[in-house]
């Protein structure tokens, strides 16, 4: 399309995703097609099981695709070496077992690595941008902490922030918000929405608040067992999209309020 | 940065002690050689020659052992706490070191199947450092073939400890069908000891030690990133199967090495990396390295010098001596951390 003025930094078509070994294909979900332009903060929602997390490691490499295409910055994904992917997008997970003897300063400069010599020597370019990326997540006071010593909002802060050091135009984050409380939620998301404005950061996360995804998301991916539609919060409300999320015996979707209550 | 001149300046303070923890090693034992005749016996000749004779021939070989072993095996368990991201892992716990006995009774027991000229070829040190590195390489490769099918870190040490109990089941199947001589020669083995080494030897041992120390400061910079798990160090663009694969094979020639000559050495591997953890306050293995190494040597001649037990004729096995004292050591650490920082 000519016209578009901006550019697409993920782009699906007809891609399918699942797990393949030797034996059997289990695909969990395919036709998938959208294409989210830069500067944009996307959330996936949908219920538990139905393969967030799959759709997540198939567009970060984690999982190779079934079929169909998957583009990262104009390029087939599975063209790119993973050094060349790292410059392009970065993730948040889900906690691992990490180690958390780290400090803050530590953690936010592995983020360089893809960066920097086998030494991972850190140049003043390096430092700058590991300096910024504190200041943008408000960590600058707490560079020297160790991680066992932070709260669970702050660590997830942290991690984002070694996302920023990596400093690529993607970013992709599985629940940040889960274990927080509405505050830190709250902190979270307008922090990533932040980012999408001030830095011209193209984030993806996937969620499990809703109402706040609906609030702030300037695109939602809705993962229904049927299909993943992308579009507007404002459309999907519309179009009554978001009561395919559930089975519809517990919870309903209120279109005027636009949220979800109990019936 | 001051952090960094911090570290270099302790680096400086590990390398002394290491100097003076060696110089008493040497001068003690069953005869006291004061430490000026060391000196003397490097760049002069001392002024009593049985002096010269114990250094030369005893002492040195002795110290030089101590500290290849020591700061081998103390990398060898760095680089297994931080792959398998758990402060249990070492060369003993994950069965590395029953591994590498493994490798080595097959080659002394089993070197009277085949009999006659081809029996001594097996015996040279060369097979026996092959035979050594083999069996804990290939543990090890077991230990994470299993423990990337189950993404579980406390199934890692029951694995381990799995194959701790095979190898060592085989080993007395080996040892039932052997005979006298040879049961006494790996029973012996068995029992560790730094002494008795050959110059040719010694020179085996420090190219084990070379080639698993360059590996290890070559992997520095993806062992840093396996601290966030294996998936953040693949996003970070780090090639997982090849890095793991480089720090596999340097654990096996580390510990395996160091195991063919000096016999299986407990908690040395496992213990070292926790203590420096306690002085060095980073993660960053351009730091740890060396200091684990410098800490491991240093704690390994403490161990020696002890168990030679200074003014008396007596040593007592080595493995008891690292036991005693590292035992007490890691207890102390939990109790007085409550957990264990890694």
């Amino acid at each position: 399309m000519a016209g578009m003025a901006k550019h697409s930094i993920i782009r699906c078509q007809d891609l399918s995703i699942g797990y393949q070994n030797k034996k059997k294909v289990a695909v969990i979900a395919s036709g998938i097609d959208f294409s989210i332009t830069q500067g944009t903060l996307v959330s996936l929602v949908g219920s538990n099981g139905i393969g967030k997390s799959t759709l997540l490691k198939s567009l970060t490499a984690m999982l190779p695709t079934l079929s169909g295409s998957l583009q990262v910055d104009g390029i087939e994904i599975i063209d790119y070496s993973p050094l060349a992917l790292a410059t392009k997008l970065s993730v948040v997970l889900t906690q691992t077992p990490a180690s958390k003897s780290l400090t803050v300063l530590e953690l936010v400069s592995l983020g360089r690595q893809p960066h920097t010599n086998w030494m991972g020597s850190l140049s003043q370019n390096d430092k700058e941008i590991i300096y910024q990326a504190l200041e943008d997540t408000d960590l600058a006071d707490l560079k020297n902490k160790n991680c066992f010593e932070l709260s669970d909002g702050q660590l997830q802060r942290v991690y984002i922030a070694r996302a920023l050091a990596q400093d690529t135009p993607l970013i992709v984050l599985d629940e940040p918000t889960t274990h927080l409380d509405l505050y830190h939620r709250a902190s979270i998301v307008t922090l990533l929405k932040r980012l999408t404005q001030e830095k011209n950061k193209t984030i993806l996360f996937s969620t499990h608040e809703i109402d706040l995804a609906i609030d702030i998301s300037d695109k939602m991916l809705v993962m229904t067992p049927q299909k993943i539609i992308f579009d507007s919060p404002q459309n999907l409300i519309e179009q009554g999209t978001f009561n395919l999320l559930f089975p519809n015996d517990l919870v309903v979707f209120d279109k005027k309020t636009g949220r979800f209550s109990v019936t | 940065m001051i952090r960094h001149t911090k570290n270099n300046r302790l680096v400086i303070l590990l390398s002394g002690l290491l100097v003076v923890v060696a110089c008493v090693n040497i001068s003690l034992g069953s005869v006291a050689i004061p430490v000026q005749e060391i000196f003397n016996s490097i760049v002069d000749t001392p002024s009593k020659s049985s002096w010269h004779y114990i250094i030369t021939n005893y002492r040195f070989p002795k110290a030089i052992t101590a500290i290849i072993a020591g700061s081998g095996l103390a990398i060898s368990g760095l680089l297994m706490q931080t792959l398998f991201r758990n402060p249990l892992a070492g060369p003993f716990v994950l069965g590395l070191s029953s591994g590498a006995s493994l490798g080595v009774a097959i080659l002394i027991l089993g070197a009277g199947v085949i009999s006659g000229i081809f029996s001594t070829f097996l015996l040279n040190p060369w097979s026996l450092v092959i035979a050594s590195a083999l069996g804990s390489f290939l543990v090890l490769l077991a230990v994470l073939a299993a423990t990337l099918k189950v993404k579980d870190t406390m199934a890692i040490l029951i694995i381990g400890l799995m194959f701790g109990s095979l190898t060592g089941a085989l080993v007395a199947v080996l040892s039932y069908f052997s005979n006298a001589e040879q049961l006494q020669q790996y029973i012996f083995w068995s029992f560790g000891s730094l002494g008795n080494q050959t110059w040719q030897g010694i020179s085996i041992l420090s190219l084990c030690f070379v080639i698993g120390l360059v590996l290890s400061i070559f992997s520095a910079k993806s062992l840093n990133a396996l601290l966030l798990g294996e998936s953040y160090a693949k996003s970070m663009g780090l090639k997982i199967k090849k890095n793991m694969l480089v720090i596999i094979i340097a654990t096996s020639i580390l510990a395996g090495g160091i195991t063919a000559f000096v016999g299986p050495i407990a908690f040395i591997g496992l213990a070292v990396p926790h203590l420096t953890r306690q002085f060095v306050k980073t993660s960053n293995h351009f730091v740890l390295i060396p200091a684990v190494a410098l800490s491991g040597a240093i704690l390994m001649l403490v161990c020696d010098t002890i168990a030679q037990l200074p003014g008396t004729v007596y040593t007592l096995p080595i493995n008891a001596i690292t036991s005693v004292v590292g035992a007490p050591v890691v207890i102390w650490l939990l109790v007085r951390k409550r957990k264990l920082i890694f």
